[in-house]
């Protein structure tokens, strides 16, 4: 397991101890997790685990199975003397977990009493993430553990100051953030997930536009096809606050309609052709940048449905009409 | 969350202030600070901001809130209404 350092024998039996230091291997792995590259072998045994030398009466922390959720948080606690009980999570992080439902009150009561956490602690407290809530019914786990729920901080960054004062959350480890290195770490992994649909659509682009109108036709359709892919994957996140609109297929539009004046520039095509870029780029942002709605934390699924109700026709109709201008334009 | 907003009239949280009981925990797991508490009945405050998580509604003793939660990503609601429709689709992952 990852960080094990030794075993220690306390009231639960048998308990790992592990390091607060990540290592190399640490980092590189979290770093491939990124790219989406061993993401589903990047767990950590559930259980329970013990941070310097904890006493009976030292706080519990709870946390995912998700490997990076794990390291932070144990990187967060260097010097201290805590629990720390992991969940199965099947490797996914605490704020997709709790939504799945797998970072929850079943899993919490159940884990509880298979480390023998009531024998290896005398108070009955435990210390959850913010972002765990969406699962965990905190009167539910009281009911059926005895244990009572405080839910301390959104970040494991926070977890130094809370403990240090006396379990009180601030205003500021209660407000969630997303910065632009919190929204630049999410897009890889959206990358290698759109580049194998986008690796077909581009090679049935290049071969159609190959065909119709030689090899450069095809190249300059499949980079336009990608860039149009990278601006709504990529520059949409990066540049969301922004971007004009509160709608994210609005904010994904305006910046392909900038990539489509980008291709006109750098191409030059015929007026047909270029109406037809201006027409069918802008909807292919649009989807992509729709699809980061799932990795922010701001964004309501009522409102992602209202803006899949009226923007996916709307993309489809673009779609359909671009190419049809592109037919047209090879038989004039 | 500042410097972001999402769409206005959308949320669909729900608040009985009937049932309230008043303990704050709503307010301790919201991450968006949507509520508000004062002579020991909650109150939403910032319906827009609401991103439909179901961490008040789940945590709520008495079930004063009532929120329609669940995956919130374009791909994951075309698989759901896939499945709906009773058309295979990948499962969906967020
Ligand atoms: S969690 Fe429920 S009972 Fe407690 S303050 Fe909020 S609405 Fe009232
Ligand atoms: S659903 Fe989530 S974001 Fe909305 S009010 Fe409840 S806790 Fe806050």
């Amino acid at each position: 397991m990852p960080g094990f350092e030794q075993w220690t024998q306390n009231g639960a039996g048998r308990v790992p101890k592990i390091s607060t230091t990540l290592t190399m291997r640490d980092h590189l792995g979290a770093c491939k997790a990124r790219w989406g590259i061993d993401r589903m072998n990047y767990m950590v045994p559930p259980g329970l685990y013990a941070i310097g030398a904890p006493a009976p009466e030292d706080p519990v922390l709870v946390t995912a199975n998700y490997k990076m959720s794990f390291d932070e948080v144990r990187r967060n606690l260097a010097g201290r003397n805590v629990w720390l009980l992991v969940l199965e999570t099947f490797g996914i992080n605490v704020w997709c977990a709790a939504g799945k439902g797998t970072f929850g009150t079943d899993e919490l009561v159940r884990r509880i009493r298979l480390s023998g956490l009531a024998r290896a602690v005398n108070h009955r407290h435990l210390i959850l993430p913010i972002l765990g809530a969406p699962g965990v019914a905190a009167h539910e786990v009281a009911k059926q553990t005895g244990f009572t729920v405080r839910y301390a901080a959104i970040r494991a960054a926070d977890l130094p100051a809370y403990l240090d004062h006396g379990m009180k959350t601030t205003e500021a480890m209660r407000e969630l953030t997303f910065t632009l290195y919190e929204r630049l770490v999410l897009v890889p992994v959206e990358l290698v997930t759109a580049a194998r649909q986008s690796a077909v659509i581009m090679a049935v682009l290049g071969a159609l536009f190959a065909f119709a109108g030689g090899w450069q036709a095809g190249l300059v359709a499949m980079a336009a096809y990608l860039g149009a892919m990278l601006a709504g994957v990529a520059a949409a996140p990066v540049l969301l606050p922004w971007l004009p609109g509160r709608s994210f297929a609005v904010k994904g539009t305006v910046i392909g309609i900038l990539w489509g004046g980008a291709v006109t520039l750098l191409a030059h095509p015929s007026p047909l052709v270029t109406a037809a870029l201006f027409v069918g780029l802008p909807a292919v942002s649009a989807f992509y940048a729709l699809n980061f709605t799932g990795c922010t934390t701001f964004t309501s699924r009522s409102g992602v449905k209202k803006e899949m109700r009226i923007a996916l026709p709307v993309m489809g109709a673009a779609v359909a009409v671009s190419l049809a201008m592109l037919a047209v334009s090879r038989l004039l | 969350m500042k410097g972001f907003a999402y769409l206005k009239n959308v949320a669909t949280l729900e608040l009985n202030r009937e049932k309230c009981v008043g303990c704050g925990r709503c307010l301790e797991v919201c991450p968006h600070q949507v509520f508000s508490l004062a002579a020991r009945t909650a109150a939403i405050e910032k319906k827009d901001a609401c991103m439909e998580c179901g961490a008040c509604a789940k945590n709520c003793p008495v079930g004063a809130i009532a929120v329609d939660a669940g995956v919130g990503c374009a791909s994951g609601m075309i698989n759901e209404w896939l499945r709906e429709h009773n058309i295979r689709g990948r499962s969906g992952e967020c």
